[in-house]
């Protein structure tokens, strides 16, 4: 079940809130002694992970093992963890000693015992002579250490943290975030640390799970996460990128803003289209020259601290971010060169909508939670079940949720050097997939049209009852 | 003009809340006072309190008020607990319209359920005594004590009894360690808001026990009718100071829940 190392294990877990289902068969092993960030945006359901391992939610479906014992039915108060929670929960009308040694009384660990155990974390937290304040009178950063001291006076296995630093500042953030890291060597015992700030995840640890929607989109160490995200939301979300629609040739050969790239990557097969993620970093730029891979126009320059930020247009219609220690003049030609280590290829994830329905008549389909129009359907009856493609770029989408056939509110929005790829969700909460060149805001509610001529409706054939 | 300046201050516009409050607030008050400290003849005098330690019907009447009231606000508060907390908690009620089924009695006057209650017990046969008095009370002023409470279980921040669990406690130490010692504010309310009317109330006793048991507020009120003004006033006067006591008390309380309240 699990190996000597592994000390949680999670295995196809999923959780429905009514109707909504937050966790979508997540399988993750965290060993003895790692530190591991859960990253996502918000509702994407690392909370909910971190509150199974904790107890506090019971998984519907899959298991929950910490240290080697099945836990998915196992209270709180039996579980190996302890958790710090994101404000804290201190108790207010306990002071600082008594909130930290709450753990230890419980156990009915001797009197003189708790008092060594309690300085000493207290110590460890540098919060000693704060003992017998009231957690009312303490700042947002020292309740947040006496949370800390509270959860590791008990020694667990794991500790929990459910974003610990996200009420402090930026200034103690960066400071609590170094503390944390020396404490987690210190203790030697496994961190579960779960954030939506990516910078935090990629600093603190050792390996990153990065969430969207209820599903893991990848689990690897920080320099994996960042230099070879497996798909365009993991690429947008860690840091900054450049990603673009492109077409894989041959091995080793990538074809994207018309132009043919080396890249390192093979077994793709020959012309499939591929997603690209280029860092911008990674794209060397200088004075219009013929050694260039590809020329550009820069629109923007903007110093940034250590480096400039500018954007850059080609001719054939894309925006590329690049960053440089150097500036260069808005309005200059340049040329630019990317190495073939620093394209990332990465599948695409779909080609197309694919949408399930089912016809009501010869011309309407019943998919997305509405009623669409289609071209008439000879050999489908009405209650066929079909599967409809429909292309990117095919889906209108309307200001007004009235003039669409469907509402539908935008969840994710994806720059893709020439065009918005947006995922919006429609009522029966299924994604459709939109290619635009339109600006839109994420959580607008929109209307979604379909032009009937622009379905390819396929039967699916029933399975034998 | 002078006039119109006057109108147009803000501060002016409390004028007749002022004139109110002295009419019908702070003269009571000054004539429970003069009326306590002079005798019939009009010359200054203690003896009107210190008759009151000396009456020996008054002095057991007071220890009975008190007992009953001690009685009436722990039965409440044992009964109360239990609803406010279940109603507080979301997985047994998920609608914030429950808590009003059990304050809709209040929406009928009190006397008038008092009669009620009474022809009831007498209808069935039951005797009137001390046991029908509580049953009265508690039915009276049980909302009183459920309510407070219900409003502190329910804005508790779920994470502090998670906080709990998480640390090894188990549900009962959770609900005495943590859940209980948050809930004082709204306990300390609950006392205030029932003990205080019990021990001043004489209807309930006057039709629920037919006058067997006098309360502290049924001698007041004999005294003043039958024209005992002085004695009367006196009885008054110290149960003002009792009930200032307890108000300062609870006031503390209510600076504590405060404070809670900005916490969570």
């Amino acid at each position: 079940m699990s190996e000597d190392n592994t000390i949680i294990s999670i295995e196809h877990i999923s959780k429905w809130f009514g109707e909504k289902r937050v966790l979508n068969d997540i399988s993750l092993n965290i060993k003895k002694g790692e530190f591991v960030t859960i990253l996502g945006p918000s509702g994407c359901g690392k909370t909910t992970t971190l509150r199974i391992i904790a107890g506090f939610e019971v998984p519907d479906e899959g298991n929950i093992y910490i240290g080697g014992k099945l836990m998915n039915k196992v209270q709180p108060h039996m579980r190996p963890v302890n958790t710090v929670f994101q404000r804290y929960a201190l108790f207010p009308h306990l002071n600082v000693y008594d909130n930290i040694a709450f753990g230890l009384k419980l156990q009915g660990v001797p009197r003189d015992e708790i008092e060594t155990r309690v300085m000493r974390v207290l110590k460890m937290v540098s919060m000693t002579d704060y003992e017998w304040r009231n957690v009312d009178s303490l700042s947002g950063g020292q309740q947040q250490r006496v949370a800390i001291a509270r959860a590791i006076v008990n020694r667990p296995s794991v500790l929990l943290l459910d974003e610990p630093l996200s009420a402090l500042d930026h200034k103690m953030r960066k400071d609590m975030q170094i503390e944390l890291k020396q404490m987690h060597k210190t203790l030697g015992i496994t961190f579960v640390y779960v954030t939506h700030d990516q910078e935090e995840a990629l600093t603190l640890s050792d390996t990153v799970v990065v969430m969207n929607d209820g599903v893991i989109q990848q689990i690897g160490s920080p320099t994996d996460i960042y230099n070879e995200p497996v798909n365009c939301f993991v690429a947008d979300f860690i840091g900054e990128s450049n990603i673009f629609n492109a077409t894989m040739i041959e091995d080793r050969k990538v074809k994207f803003m018309d132009c043919e790239f080396e890249c390192v990557d093979e077994g793709f097969g020959e012309n499939v289209p591929v997603d690209v993620v280029v860092r911008p970093e990674d794209i060397y730029i200088m004075p219009r020259t013929d050694k260039g891979q590809f020329d550009g126009v820069v629109s923007s320059c903007i110093f940034k601290g250590v480096h400039y930020e500018m954007i850059v247009n080609t001719p054939n219609g894309y925006e590329l971010m690049i960053q440089d220690y150097n500036p260069f003049e808005v309005g200059m030609e340049v040329s630019m060169i990317i190495k073939p280590t620093d394209i990332q290829v990465m599948r695409k994830e779909r080609i197309c909508n694919n949408i399930e329905g089912e016809m009501i008549d010869a011309t309407h389909i019943d998919m997305l939670g509405s009623e669409f129009e289609c071209l008439p359907q000879e050999g489908l009856e009405a209650g066929d079940k079909v599967r409809v493609e429909v292309d990117f770029d095919k889906v209108d989408l309307t200001d007004d949720k009235r003039d669409g056939t469907c509402d539908g509110d935008i969840r994710f929005i994806l720059y893709k050097a020439d065009h918005y790829h947006l995922s919006v969700r429609a009522e029966n909460r299924e994604y459709i997939y939109v290619d635009t060149q339109d600006v839109w805001e994420d959580r607008d509610i929109v209307g979604i049209n379909i032009r009937p001529e622009d379905m390819r409706i396929f039967k699916i054939e029933e399975k034998q009852a | 003009m002078r006039i119109s300046n006057i109108i147009g201050r803000r501060s002016s516009w409390s004028i007749p809340y002022v004139v109110f409050m002295l009419i019908f607030v702070a003269l009571p008050l000054i004539l429970i006072m003069v009326y306590a400290f002079f005798d019939e003849g009009g010359n200054f005098t203690f003896a009107n309190l210190t008759r009151f330690f000396g009456d020996s019907d008054a002095l057991s009447t007071f220890a009975v008020s008190i007992e009953i009231a001690i009685e009436n606000t722990a039965i409440c508060l044992l009964l109360g607990y239990p609803v406010a907390w279940i109603l507080a908690n979301k997985k047994y009620n998920r609608s914030s319209v429950t808590i009003i089924i059990f304050i809709l009695p209040m929406w009928i006057n009190a006397l008038m359920r008092t009669l009620a209650t009474a022809d009831l017990f007498n209808m069935l046969g039951i005797h009137l005594g001390k046991g029908t008095l509580l049953f009265g009370m508690v039915y009276d002023y049980l909302p009183f004590m459920i309510y407070p409470i219900y409003n502190v279980l329910r804005r508790m921040d779920p994470s502090y009894a998670e906080a709990a669990m998480d640390l090894g406690a188990k549900p009962s130490s959770v609900f005495m360690n943590v859940t209980l010692p948050l809930s004082l504010p709204g306990i300390t309310s609950g006392i205030m808001m029932v003990f205080m009317p019990t021990v001043s109330t004489f209807a309930i006793s006057e039709f629920l026990t037919n006058n067997k048991i006098k309360l502290f507020g049924t001698i007041i009120q004999e005294n003043i009718n039958s024209s005992m003004w002085n004695y009367g006033a006196a009885l008054s006067f110290i149960m003002l100071i009792i009930i200032g006591i307890s108000t300062l008390l609870s006031g503390n309380g209510e600076e504590d829940a405060q404070v809670q309240g900005g916490l969570i």
